[in-house]
């Protein structure tokens, strides 16, 4: 047991506990309305916004299974950079016209805005049961995040003892989350961020230091590590893997519904904006962490006779922590270690708010209770979320972790299929209902299929003619999506189907508050 | 209320420049190379390193762009 470490991280956990409850009273108003609950009142500024995302999109995973796939795989693990670098230009141009639209039609998520542009309740209805899919192991991961850490600093109990402090932290974050809906994470993201940014800095400067610099570890690191495979003959190798996740990811994310939560959090079109030129600094952490992969590499972590039983179970994932517990001082893993579960805290419950915000507005509200009243729908959304996180606990404590992490990977391969009909839709009604309804079912089908066919890897071997073009399956998928999705539009205006109508109107989605 | 938005012709200049770097991070090729290194890091590091603040601040100034 390391007491020192424990200490520390108890307190830190205490601290945000207190937080999370609090905030219920901050910017107080009524929560018995889903809006409130579930979207803090639209009311978040640039900087709570800031925080809000950071915390959403930096996940206590991204910050272990990032640094681990370049720990295991070298240099291809590095596609999070191109990554989040090109997320924010793209999100720049696209995603305050689902901002504007939502705010003046009081859309809560994005199958609201499907039900209204498309007039199709069958369309808003796969686009959340999607969502709901695809946030699920999104959660149960959060899990993994914590699991690793408390294990790291000595528990490691067999049975039900060993998964108590998990099982206490998981209903503390219920907890609170209940009392306070959105503005609980909102609050405790700063604390988090806060760790995070003191964490990643102490770990760049003082390990590599103390490994004999960066240039020092570069050359520690395997040459066929260090660089992408280049392309062969007749194969493009990891070229085009490395820019197909890169791109993929950046069309996937914002669709998934503890981002668009946060989006619409905010309190204007120009609060997203100034958040897409001021969120990169999180990238910038993000590719410093990235290159600690190299480190523990370099550190020898793995040979450590220390560290082999953490190895055994949680596989590369344990590079991170490994190189915490060996390098810094018992207390600052505590700190460091604090970062991490809280950081997998927030994300946690942002993810349970949006997925208890969809199946009350878009399953039990529009097929279930029509009549529900907007207390009855606040009611509704704070114990799903409950029930969601539970969910979530038991998938980690009786499935094994890879089965979440499988799960994960095909939730992005489902996610990015809701694409034609949210972003398109955000642009022009061109597409028929029935035509992405069709495009998002061969699109689901077969994304699922390659992620499956290929033990779960994320990337699928194209044989095209003589060539074969290694790529991110949910890429492919999505191209198959459209294609069908654009071909039966031809189809049925040619057939004359008829449209439904259109609740919107152009001017909505450059809609501002004054 | 709608926003009175820039020029049509101001914002696809600004949506043009907004994607060479976006365009960039796919261009593989361009930089999965070694050299030239900077202190002993490979170009394929520093490069994509320097490739954030430049997404960064081309965003930002579009944000004061108005765009």
């Amino acid at each position: 047991m390391n007491w020192a470490a424990i200490t520390v991280f108890v307190i830190l956990f205490g601290l945000v506990t207190v937080m999370g409850f609090i905030a219920a009273r901050w910017r107080a108003a009524d929560l018995n309305h889903l809006h409130e609950w579930g979207l803090g009142g639209r009311r978040f500024g640039t900087i709570v916004t800031w925080f809000l995302l950071g915390g959403d999109l930096y996940t206590a995973y991204t910050f272990i299974a990032v640094p681990a796939l370049v720990f295991g795989a070298g240099a291809i693990g590095f596609f999070a950079v191109p990554y989040t670098l090109m997320l924010y230009p793209f999100v720049y141009v696209v995603y305050p016209r689902l901002w504007s639209v939502a705010r003046k039609h009081g859309y809560v998520t994005a199958s609201d805005f499907v039900r209204g542009r498309y007039g199709s309740p069958l369309l808003a209805l796969l686009v959340a049961i999607t969502g709901i899919l695809a946030t699920m192991p999104y959660i149960a991961l959060q899990l993994v995040g914590i699991q690793v850490v408390i294990a790291a600093m000595g528990f490691t109990g067999e049975g039900w003892m060993g998964d108590l402090p998990l099982i206490v932290a998981f209903a503390i974050l219920a907890a609170y989350t209940y009392t306070s809906g959105l503005r609980a994470p909102a609050l405790i993201s700063v604390v988090k961020d806060l760790l995070i940014y003191i964490t990643v800095i102490a770990a760049i400067t003082v390990i590599p230091a103390q490994l004999g610099g960066y240039g020092h570890i570069f050359a520690g690191i395997a040459p066929d590590k260090l660089l992408l495979a280049a392309p062969t003959a007749n194969n493009t190798g990891a070229y085009g893997a490395y820019a197909t996740l890169a791109l993929g990811s950046v069309l996937a994310l914002f669709l998934y519904p503890h981002c668009i939560t946060a989006l619409l959090s905010s309190s204007s079109r120009g609060v997203i904006k100034r958040n897409m030129a001021l969120l990169p600094a999180y990238s910038l952490a993000l590719a410093l962490l990235a290159f600690l992969g190299y480190v523990a590499v370099v550190a020898h972590v793995h040979d450590d006779p220390a560290y082999a039983v953490y190895f055994k179970q949680y596989g590369n994932n344990f590079a991170v922590p490994a190189l915490m517990l060996k390098f810094f001082p018992a207390w600052f893993v505590g700190v460091a270690f604090a970062a991490v579960a809280i950081g997998a805290l927030v994300p946690a419950a942002i993810m349970s708010i949006a997925a208890a915000n969809l199946f009350t507005r878009n399953i039990y509200k529009e097929y279930l209770v029509p009549s529900a009243t907007p207390a009855d729908e606040a009611r509704m959304a704070k114990l799903l979320s409950l029930v969601v996180k539970l969910g979530a606990l038991a998938f980690i404590l009786f499935v094994p972790t890879n089965f979440a992490i499988n799960l994960q990977l095909l939730g992005g391969a489902w996610i990015i299929q809701t694409l034609p009909t949210v972003v398109i839709g955000l642009y022009t009604r061109w597409l028929h209902r029935w035509a992405l309804a069709a495009g998002w079912a061969a699109g689901m089908a077969l994304g699922t299929w390659m992620v499956v066919s290929q033990q779960f890897k994320p990337t699928f071997p194209l044989h095209l003619g003589d060539w074969v073009l290694p790529g991110y399956s949910a890429f492919y998928s999505l191209l198959v999506n459209f294609t069908v999705a654009v071909l039966l539009t031809l189809a049925f205006r040619a057939l004359k189907v008829s449209e439904a109508t259109d609740q919107t109107s152009p001017t909505d989605y450059e809609h501002d508050v004054a | 209320m709608a926003a009175p938005g820039p020029s049509k012709f101001k914002r696809t200049v600004w949506y043009v420049i907004l994607f060479v770097p976006f365009f960039t991070a796919i261009c593989v090729p361009l930089f999965n190379r070694m050299e030239p290194s900077f202190y002993g890091i490979p170009f394929f590091y520093w490069f994509q390193f320097v490739l954030i603040i430049v997404a960064a601040i081309v965003t930002g100034l579009a944000y004061l762009a108005k765009i």
